[in-house]
């Protein structure tokens, strides 16, 4: 049967793989570790200027280029390819069924990579050195809103096929069950989210490009925040929802988590989207225009009720994990399921690290410092860098990291390769962002600033500010976090493209 | 499985166990969104609600013109002139790459700040006390402050604002 042609059963999983879905998996997956790989250059550069010890070590205007490439690379290339790779990975093989339009797949990918690939070019030729925030009137090439345009056009494809896949499953009767898995449900989540969140990048990028180009006159400066990071703060909701997604898909993966009782689960990946994105006034907390009220009510109220989320699935997921260990037979005393949990594999560890950082370091600074007061402390220091930095850049990333260790046996169909070293990169990588991420928050508390070249010697002013010592240790500290860290990053990239070329074929 | 199919009906009742850590987590929640309102109206730091539209030419005259009224009692080490305010009104001007003027204050009296810009969005940051605010142009933000403390405070630009950002400083000395 033609149709069958296109189909292959997994031999890990015993699910269908449909091969258009394989390979726009294994394309995105692909270009999100490349861009990982610039990403990480790039870290290096910005880490070894900011380091004490080997401070500016390139000059300001390539720091800064570097900077925002490194930003650009990292949360939106890195996340957003792998975020659409696992979009047709929990539409069409967790539900056995087909892609939709694998030729639209294809469109939307050359779009985002395209996109992608001219976003990098721009920023590294100087011509769009805004920082990821582009905050007008400062302002970069057409050519960069351009294809920041046009890569988010590719992810909002991604994602109506998203849904047009799950609808196409069970056109086709492939998945019957009127409740999708809990995995596909929380991306699906992710997914509306991220149209939402599209959208808004719609309204503010489309009019900032056409002024770039002469065509609009004026963009209001206070109007572009508002918007801007209506699509800035919830892009990092659709990051934890894929992120929890990967939790509760690795939790089944490494110790067989069944996720009992999905009721409460699921209404917490609903709480996401109803109430978290409206939080994203606490990026506005110090500026003019909106009233304290408001800032309030949009970062208090509703905002806590998206913490309500998080705090259940901080609480199913390792439960989860605890129940199936213990179904193993780990019952004894309170902790010997976790004693004798599989440390030793990756995505263990990465999966467990990821819980930690994310939670407690990235969770917990996150509502405080989105408190009104608080705010006025922390607002463009570095305690927010090392915030977003233990959420999005560790947890998220390793828990990313930690589903590559499956995608590449499962989708490449090949064994990772040096097994023994990859048993180390969760931990140099985690520790090494707890360091790193530690460090910036500490720093911060004495007021370094992000963004900034020189605080050392604020390039020759003779007006100059005397640091206490202590932001010096802690900003020492933060340069050999980064150094591990991005050792991890290393292992991380070097492995898994290596398995992808030379890893042994999985039967 | 988490991957697979749920079983046919999943709305089952929640378990003690996790009733348990709900209610801590609402409680949690709601104490936190509590202190928000509560500790505007107690505390004594908050954040400005006063914000007016302004030209940015316009706003540079009126820095011009507090400059001019103000009592010059010094200038900085890079040039700036060290202005004391007569009345409460303070004017401070970002733009690429200083803040303008440089200011003595009284300790103790209390001053209504007037922060904008002339070109890009700077960020306002008063070292080391680290207190932060955004300095965005067309608007006139009025933030008022009592220093307490008296010394050297040095004005630290937090927001990316082009090629010589890290170079961007002013002061406030309050004596």
């Amino acid at each position: 049967m033609a149709l069958e042609q296109d189909m292959r059963t997994c031999s890990i999983t015993g699910l269908k793989v449909h091969k258009p879905a394989e390979n726009l998996i294994k394309a995105n997956a692909v270009f999100a570790v490349v861009c990982m790989l610039l990403g990480g250059v790039l870290a290096l550069a910005v880490a070894l200027t900011r380091w004490p010890v080997t401070q500016r070590i390139i000059d300001s205007d390539l720091f800064y280029r570097a900077l925002t490439g490194h930003a650009l690379d990292m949360l939106i290339a890195w996340i957003i390819f792998f975020e659409m790779a696992g979009l047709y990975f929990g539409s069409a093989v967790l539900l056995n069924g087909r892609v939709a339009a694998p030729k639209i797949g294809w469109l939307a990918f050359i779009l985002m990579a395209v996109g992608g690939l001219t976003i990098n070019y721009e920023v590294v030729m100087g011509h769009a050195t805004v920082m990821f925030t582009s905050y007008v009137p400062l302002q970069a090439s057409p050519l960069y809103y351009l294809s920041v345009i046009l890569f988010a056009v590719g992810a909002l494809i991604v994602c109506c096929l998203f849904f047009a896949t799950i609808v196409k499953a069970r056109l086709d009767g492939t998945y019957t069950n009127p409740s999708l898995p809990l995995v596909t449900f929380g991306l699906a989540c992710a997914a509306i989210i991220a149209v939402v969140t599209l959208a808004h990048g719609a309204i503010i990028y489309i009019p900032t490009l056409l002024w770039s180009l002469g065509i609009i006159q004026h963009i209001d400066p206070m109007t572009y925040r508002v918007i801007w990071w209506a699509l800035g703060h919830p892009s990092q909701q659709i990051n934890v929802c894929a992120m929890i997604s990967c939790w509760y898909l690795l939790g089944t993966l490494t110790v067989g988590a069944k996720a009992e009782n999905q009721k409460l689960a699921r209404t917490a990946f609903v709480f996401y989207v109803l109430f978290i994105n409206v939080a994203s006034e606490h990026h506005l907390l110090v500026d003019p225009v909106i009233s304290p009220a408001h800032k309030v009510w949009n970062t208090g109220y509703v905002m806590h009720l998206a913490v309500l989320s998080s705090m259940i699935h901080a609480l199913k997921v390792p439960a989860g994990i605890e129940k199936a260990l213990r179904r193993q037979g780990y019952n004894n005393g309170l902790f010997e399921w976790l004693k004798k949990a599989p440390w030793g594999n990756p995505s263990f560890s990465g999966l467990m690290l990821s819980l930690l950082i994310f939670g407690f370091m990235g969770g917990i600074t996150g509502v405080i410092f989105g408190t009104e007061q608080v705010n006025l402390t922390a607002h463009n220091t570095w305690r927010i860098t090392g915030h977003f930095h233990a959420t999005v850049a560790s947890g998220t990333t390793l828990a990313f990291m930690a589903t590559t260790y499956y995608i590449v046996p499962i989708i490449f169909q090949r064994e990772m390769v040096m097994k023994g070293l990859l048993k180390f990169q969760p931990w140099l990588f985690g520790i090494g962002m707890i360091l790193m991420a530690g460090g910036q928050m500490l720093a911060g508390i004495y007021g370094i600033p992000r963004r900034h070249y020189d605080i050392f010697t604020f390039g020759g002013n003779p007006l100059t500010v005397a640091w206490d010592p202590t932001a010096m240790l802690f900003m020492t500290i933060f340069g050999v976090g980064a150094i591990i860290a991005i050792l991890g990053g290393v292992i991380f990239v070097l492995t898994v493209v290596l398995s992808i070329i030379a890893g042994k074929k999985v039967a | 499985m988490s991957i697979s199919a749920p079983e046919r009906v999943w709305w089952t009742p929640v378990d003690k166990d996790e009733k348990i850590w709900v209610t801590i987590a609402l409680i949690f929640c709601l104490v936190t969104f509590f202190m928000m309102p509560f500790y505007h109206v107690v505390g004594k730091q908050n954040t400005s609600s006063e914000s007016y539209r302004i030209d940015p030419a316009e706003f540079e005259k009126r820095t011009e013109l507090f400059i001019q009224q103000s009592e010059k009692v010094g200038e900085t080490a890079n040039g700036l002139p060290i202005v004391k305010p007569r009345g409460e009104d303070v004017y401070l001007l970002a733009r690429q790459f200083q803040f303008e003027p440089a200011l003595q204050l009284e300790k103790g009296k209390t001053y209504r700040f007037h922060l904008s810009s002339v070109d890009v969005q700077h960020g306002m940051s008063i070292l080391p006390l680290n207190m932060n605010w955004m300095v965005i142009p067309e608007y006139d933000y009025i933030v008022t402050i009592t220093p307490t403390t008296s010394g050297e405070f040095p004005i630290v630009c937090n927001e990316f604002c082009g090629a010589a950002h890290h170079a961007m400083l002013g002061m406030i000395i309050v004596k």
